[in-house]
């Protein structure tokens, strides 16, 4: 018998799809605290407002992250919530485990927490959901000890890292995610856990322009693979799309009848930049116009392949906020390669950190501070030269603007001598 | 290079005149505003480790305050009336 009548919260139980209602229910059989958040979320959903309090001041010893206080507002009515703690959990690049380390996972957290998660939250961590302050430490331990996991980033810190599968499992991986993620969340541990940032910041790496990992929407820094040499061509395996004996997509959308492949209105006509063509023999490919949007090359697999000089485009400024504001991410370094050592990465990482540190308002995101500074002054900072391509209309909103300096010769403003030329 | 212990001083004699009971990171480069923000987040962690400054978090956001003054562990767990 439950504790709490949950009229509201039942309804999100119908219907073909998954409901977190019937999971909390379920899990509320094993650990009864749970008929407390059932009892509180169903009130938060009649009163039409949160009963949980803002934020909190909980977490582990030296970190300043990766723990988010989560405090009833009425503990008396919801003593099984009164302390309900999310911890995030800073995942493995890929998202690859074992069966026994879910096991342990799992294990730790039905003993010290609620045994509720969320896997995986949208920066990528396994988020614990719900336990006591006293556990906290004793998560952590077992955490770092046992499993050799760490916690993720929370608060006004670098987030955890995330990245695509890539070269484990993806011929069109550009460059290594998976290394690259794994270095670059070991590198930047004190951005990770103590928190000096006006905001959070995002890191987030796919492997080609297809971007799984949505980094130009989601992320600060958004490093996506790409190439800079020809797209290779099978031609023989072209024409075995063009015969109908390779299927497009490798069949990915087979579940309906497209009728006869036709290379011409799904491949030619499509390619953003008009620079491809096909003759009925062969077909080309202008790379000098390509934009490297990875369609001709999604569709033919088999006939198309990324280059060989590969590496990745860094952009700026995303955020994908919940209700309004929304930016995609800024294309500022075209192409550079992603190899072990990172020298060079590192050294415009840690530019763009100290001029969002210096410059950035409490809460504001990299992306509006370009916006608020001009792009311009963060091309300034970080020693990157303006490029036609950055100009995403041009004319319309240029937003580079030319110093006298920069201009062979100069110029002198000579106002009367304009005047009298162009009278008003 | 600032002395860190010189600077530990100086943050906490500005966190405890602060009228706000919790401040951004930012804010505190304002107890010693010849000194650049690195060194600021060295003396800081170091103030958090000794527990004199304690960190409050949305989740999204993250706020310093000098430990016991404000919202207290013990408040917000509904203990205390603030
Ligand atoms: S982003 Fe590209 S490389 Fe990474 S998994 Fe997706 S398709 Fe493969
Ligand atoms: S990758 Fe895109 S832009 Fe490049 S040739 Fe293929 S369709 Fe055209």
């Amino acid at each position: 018998m439950a504790k709490f009548e949950t009229p509201l919260l039942d309804e999100l139980e119908k219907g073909p799809w998954p409901s977190f209602v019937s999971d909390i229910k379920r899990q509320a059989k094993k650990k009864p605290v749970l008929e407390d958040l059932l009892g509180q979320v169903e009130l938060s959903y009649k009163d039409k407002e949160t009963h949980w309090k803002h934020g909190g001041i909980v977490g582990v010893f030296g970190y300043g992250g990766g723990v988010i206080g989560r405090y009833s507002d009425m503990p008396e009515k919801f003593p099984g919530v009164a302390h309900f703690h999310t911890m995030r959990v800073n995942q493995p690049s890929g998202l690859y485990y074992s069966t026994k380390y879910l096991e342990q996972i799992l294990d730790i957290w039905e003993r010290r927490g609620s045994g509720l998660t969320n896997m995986h939250g949208s920066t990528g961590d396994i988020v614990l959901l719900g336990t006591t302050t006293p556990q906290l430490e004793e998560v952590f331990w077992e955490l770092t000890h046992n499993l050799n996991t760490d916690l993720g980033g929370s608060g006004s810190n670098l987030r955890t890292p995330s990245c695509c599968l890539g070269m484990s499992r993806c011929e069109w991986a550009c460059f290594d995610t998976q290394a690259a993620c794994h270095h670059m969340t070991n590198r930047y541990q004190d951005e990770l856990h103590r928190p000096a940032f006006p905001y959070k910041f995002k890191f987030k790496f796919s492997g080609c322009p297809n971007d799984c990992v949505a980094a130009i929407a989601r992320s600060d820094m958004a490093y996506i693979g790409t190439w800079r040499d020809d797209i290779r061509i099978d031609q023989a395996a072209v024409q075995g799309y063009v015969k109908g004996e390779l299927k497009p997509n490798a069949g990915a959308h087979a579940g309906r009848d497209w009728g006869k492949f036709d290379i011409v209105k799904e491949v030619i006509n499509l390619c953003p930049t008009k620079c491809m063509s096909w003759d009925g023999k062969e077909l080309k490919i202008n790379n000098k116009e390509c934009v490297r949007c990875m369609h001709c090359i999604n569709v033919m697999p088999r006939a198309l392949r990324p280059g060989l000089d590969k590496g990745c485009s860094i952009l700026f400024g995303a955020k994908a906020p919940i209700l309004d504001g929304q930016r995609l991410a800024t294309l500022v370094v075209p192409f550079i390669k992603m190899e072990p050592p990172y020298e060079e990465v590192h050294a415009l990482i840690e530019k763009v950190f100290d001029w969002w540190m210096e410059h950035g308002k409490n809460r504001e995101r990299l992306g509006e501070l370009i916006q608020r500074l001009s792009l311009k002054e963060f091309l300034k900072a970080i020693e990157v030269k303006a490029i036609p391509q950055m100009v995403k209309e041009p004319r319309s909103n240029p937003y580079i603007f030319w110093e006298e300096k920069d201009v062979p010769g100069g110029w002198t403003r000579d106002l009367a001598a304009f005047r009298k030329k162009h009278p008003l | 290079m600032a002395d860190i212990e010189e600077l530990k001083k100086k943050i906490m004699e500005w966190a405890e005149k602060s009228t706000k009971p919790k401040f951004y990171f930012k804010d505190i480069g304002k107890a010693a505003p010849e000194v650049g923000l690195r060194e600021i987040k060295k003396a800081v962690t170091a103030l958090v480790q000794e527990q004199k400054l304690e960190l409050w978090s949305s989740g999204s956001t993250s706020m310093y305050g000098v430990k016991g003054k404000g919202i207290t562990e013990e408040a917000q767990m509904g203990k205390h009336e603030e």
